[in-house]
């Protein structure tokens, strides 16, 4: 069992990631998705060299810390782009709406039919919300929270690198709804994808992560309700 | 920069504080970054004041990810049974939000007023 310091952890994360993106800018290839790239470079390095995620992680905290205030940094375009984004309040709280009750339903429905466990149906329920929200939805449901955590990055990664083609494809041209949608689906890790569309795309995004996680929060314990009455569960 | 970064830490805090106070569920940098952009709008401070400390995060979010992104590498061993609820609630579903997010607002919205 190896124990690297966390100033390698730190290292290896940059050293990978600045190479991961390179590739991407270079290839310009949607698969080649920094993080899903980062993430599976650096899994591969910790099974191979056998260091446990909990010792990386040491240094991985120090990276993670900068996320909170980075997630306070997305109020400068969100100011900037107040103007035009208020003249669609109630289209933007519409969709976010329509977003959170789809977010949850769509993914309690279909793990309750295929036999999964109530923990299990709790975990999966908040998936689409940031993970701060989404532990606490998770526990209030009788959820496990790092098995909550695993799928909101799982979604997160799924939705930034899948969404901006399956968006094109279907026709959603709209900046705000752009972003919107990929903060919606994915939170922040959509959101980091939507703001290299540019500033709407990236407030909108970082607007519907607020509004997306607070409606969830709220409506999460009726809809799984509701669900697991409609599955005949208990 | 630092003046910037010490900016956004103080909303931060403030963000923290006001979601234990008021008990709403919303992390405090979400509520922190809708309280900087009210600070913003109401003249308190100057954008360039936090400019050069947002761009440098904002450029690089993504990365802030990965540590957290590496720690699915301890679900790789759930059941196959598991797997595959996991799957089934997340990929139509992560689909689903975007059409129905994506589809909604851009219909509401009015053609050449919010950008439709």
């Amino acid at each position: 069992m190896l124990e690297p310091s966390p100033v390698l952890s730190v290292a290896a994360t940059l050293v990978v990631f600045a190479g991961a993106r390179a590739l991407y800018r270079r290839s310009r290839f949607f698969l080649l998705n920094p993080v899903l790239l980062s993430v599976a470079v650096l899994i591969a390095a910790l099974s191979l060299t056998r260091v446990p995620y909990d010792s990386y992680m040491k240094g991985g905290e120090v990276i993670q810390f900068f996320l909170a205030p980075a997630v306070v940094a997305l109020g400068l375009p969100l100011y900037r782009q107040l103007r035009r984004l208020s003249r669609a309040v109630l289209p933007i709280l519409a969709s976010t709406a329509v977003g959170s009750l789809v977010g949850v339903l769509s993914a309690v429905l279909p793990a309750g039919l295929l036999g999964a466990s109530p923990a299990l149906i709790a975990s999966l329920a908040p998936k689409s919300v940031t993970t701060p929200i989404a532990i606490g939805v998770s526990e209030i449901l009788g959820g496990l929270p790092p098995l909550t955590a695993a799928v909101v990055i799982a979604t997160g990664i799924l939705g930034a690198v899948l969404g901006p083609p399956f968006l094109k494809a279907i026709g959603v041209r709209s900046p705000t709804a752009f972003g919107l949608a990929m903060g919606a689906a994915s939170h922040g890790i959509g959101t980091a994808r939507a703001v290299e569309e540019g500033e709407l795309a990236g407030a909108a995004s970082g607007l519907a992560i607020g509004l997306n996680g607070a409606l969830t929060a709220l409506a999460a314990p009726w809809l799984v309700r509701l669900s697991l009455a409609l599955l005949g569960l208990p | 920069m630092i003046p910037g970064l010490a900016i956004l830490f103080c909303f931060l805090a403030v963000g923290e504080g006001a979601g234990r106070l008021a008990g709403i569920p919303v992390p405090g940098s979400v509520l922190g970054m809708l309280l900087l952009a009210a600070a913003l709008r109401l003249g308190l401070l100057p954008a360039e004041s936090v400019q050069a400390a947002a761009d440098a995060l904002l450029d690089n979010l993504s990365l802030l990810f990965v540590p957290a992104g590496v720690g699915l590498m301890l679900y790789f061993d759930l059941p196959a049974r598991d797997w595959l609820a996991v799957l089934a609630a997340l990929v139509p579903s992560t689909f689903l939000v975007l059409a129905a997010v994506g589809w909604v607002q851009q219909l509401l919205e009015r053609p050449g007023r919010a950008e439709g």
